[in-house]
């Protein structure tokens, strides 16, 4: 439902109230444009400085477009920081969460939505809890339990959690995209035999493909960047996070800054590719996220 | 009679696997964090740690060198300044690009960019911004003729200068987050409500401030509660920047809690520090909801009034 409401509030450019006077709203391009300038400043000199050798970076030409493009400093922050270890860590995790979170979610919002029970309202509000529930109440517990399990130091001591703090948004998502699809569907397949269980896997299941995407956007955006859980439960150099290894890799190259840049560029790719090609759908999950939350 | 029994077997199976993880990974340890906090644990086994009652909050409340105070006082005044400077911004922007402006979509996706950006990575960013010898920001004021401004132990290494410094990467970031937002809640005003107000007379600021602002309220009411929780719970832009320092001048509750365990070993009293955080993001978060409806409830009767 959340969802229906943020798609129409985008469907706008038909009302007339363009009478906003010519000076005004030159004023708005100039604060509009400011704070866009602002907003890619930074980023802009991240992508010049990956680029630049010291000497540049230094004084003799700080601003400007670097005058011969170093693309060796790529190659640095590839070969001696460790980097694709950390890229594959970080994939490994990242799609490993989406996965078991999207199962979870799916599955958890078939009993939620399709199946009728007594109580399932407050599942459904029980489950809404984890949106408000920060991430740092659980540090501790989980530190201690994971240590005591001995699995502490390995891809899994990241990825369940991750999953688990993903669920409550993944849920609230699925529970939009679900509603929309018509519950005669359900009944022509009970009436054709199936149960409860083919009905999810050969009929919700492949109508869920949208709303499958944008949660995995979502879930990507939390793991992908999470820094406080990857710090603490992972030491093993060769398990390390995009995020930690970052840092690790700023502390060893304080004073060369042209790799560093080229991490930090690395790091930022995918992301942006993946907000080039849907930046609208990310958008919208973060309203979803908040209008429920 | 065995119909329903199977329908209760399926629903169990299907909220299965995400009992166990939000339960195992979301509740329990909430209620462990609480029972830690009652020990004194010096390392990760409670064999031979004491149970002290209150003897960690009390501790936390009352000790000089733990500097507890010194944190929650950080994040208050970063919470206030996210309130007070950031979400006007937002809101500013927010409303000019309801205006129905050309390249409005660009903009949107300009301005949530570095929402996206992971904060390892602008945290990094804005060290070699504020870098004393070579960082962009003594650049841009050499160029306006003030170069002298830096304080003594550079931008992030002066107690003065560094909570401010910190404030700005995350006012910078997070515009964009509440910009988006409140921009959805502006274009879901009726625009026939802005048509009237504008037929009745009415300026462009008069409709955004009597029309557009009072309905989307609620998403500003989101906004307040976001800015001030997520201030409570900051931790990476700090923890890259200073991670606390100098001296305590940019300690917030989540370094303290991280310094806790993994410095000094104490995970009673970082327990203790996470139970604090997670009761005062609710209790701001419902304190905040509660402000918003009075003030609703006010409006409306003084509208009542008026007619």
């Amino acid at each position: 439902m959340a969802e229906k409401n943020t798609l129409k509030t985008y469907d706008i450019n038909q009302y007339e109230v363009q009478k906003t006077n010519k000076v005004l709203k030159v004023l708005i391009y100039i604060g509009l444009v400011i704070w866009a300038l602002i907003d890619l400043f930074p980023i802009y000199w991240m992508f010049t400085f990956s680029l630049k050798n010291n000497e540049e970076v230094y004084g003799a030409n700080v601003m400007g477009l670097p005058k011969n493009w170093l693309w060796s400093n790529y190659e640095k922050a590839l070969t001696t920081g460790n980097m694709p270890q950390y890229f594959l860590n970080s994939v490994i995790v990242t799609v490993a969460a989406i996965a078991i979170s999207l199962i979870a979610a799916l599955m958890a919002t078939y009993a939620l939505t399709r199946i009728v029970w007594k109580g399932r309202e407050m599942m459904n509000a029980f489950f809404m809890l984890g949106i408000t529930i920060p991430i740092h109440s659980s540090i501790v517990p989980i530190f201690i339990t994971l240590s005591k399990l001995k699995v502490i130091n390995s891809y899994w001591s990241l990825i369940i959690p991750y999953s688990a703090f993903s669920l409550a948004m993944a849920i609230l998502i699925c529970t939009g995209f679900m509603n929309d699809i018509p519950k005669d569907l359900d009944e022509a397949a009970y009436i054709d035999g199936c149960t409860l269980w083919q009905t999810f896997i050969k009929i919700i299941v492949p109508l869920m493909k949208p709303a499958l995407a944008t949660i995995s956007i979502y879930t990507f955006l939390q793991c992908w960047n999470e820094l406080m859980f990857a710090n603490v439960f992972i030491s093993k150099k060769a398990l390390k996070t995009l995020p930690v290894g970052i840092q690790a890799l700023s502390g060893q190259h304080t004073t060369d800054w042209g790799p560093i840049g080229a991490a930090l560029v690395i790091a930022t790719f995918p992301t942006l590719i993946v907000y080039i090609f849907m930046s609208k759908s990310i958008q919208e999950s973060f309203i979803a996220g908040a209008v429920k939350g | 009679m065995k119909k329903n029994k199977s329908k209760i077997l399926m629903v169990v199976l299907f909220l299965l696997p995400a009992l166990l993880l939000f339960i195992g990974v979301l509740i329990a340890p909430i209620i462990m964090s609480v029972f830690y906090s009652f020990y004194d644990m010096k390392s990760i086994s409670l064999k031979g740690a004491d149970f002290i009652w209150f003897g960690n909050y009390k501790e936390l409340f009352t000790s000089g060198s733990i500097s507890f105070w010194k944190a929650l006082g950080n994040s208050m005044l970063l919470a206030f300044l996210s309130v007070f400077l950031q979400l006007p911004l937002s809101l500013g922007l927010a409303l000019m690009l309801g205006k129905g402006i050309k390249g409005e979509r660009g903009f949107l996706s300009v301005y949530f960019m570095p929402v996206l950006i992971s904060t390892v990575v602008i945290g990094q960013l804005w060290r070699k911004i504020y870098n004393p010898d070579y960082g962009i920001l003594n650049a841009v004021l050499g160029l306006l003729g003030i170069a002298d401004k830096m304080p003594t132990g550079g931008w992030l290494g002066n107690e003065k200068s560094a909570l401010w410094c910190v404030f700005v990467p995350t006012l910078w970031q997070y515009v964009g987050y509440h910009m988006l937002l409140m921009y959805a809640g502006v274009r879901s005003v009726s625009p026939e409500l802005r048509e009237a107000a504008k037929l009745d007379g009415a300026t462009d600021a008069q409709v955004d401030w009597y029309v557009v602002i009072p309905s989307i309220k609620p998403i500003l009411r989101v906004s307040v509660i976001f800015a001030v929780t997520g201030s409570l719970k900051s931790f990476d832009l700090i923890y890259v920047l200073t991670n606390g320092g100098p001296f305590h001048a940019t300690e917030v509750p989540s370094t303290l809690m991280i310094n806790m365990l993994f410095e000094r070993n104490r995970y009673g009293m970082g327990s203790t520090i996470a139970v604090m955080m997670i009761t005062l993001c609710f209790a701001f978060a419902i304190l905040i909801s509660a402000a918003f409806k009075e003030r609703e409830n006010y409006g409306r009767k003084k509208h009542t009034e008026d007619i």
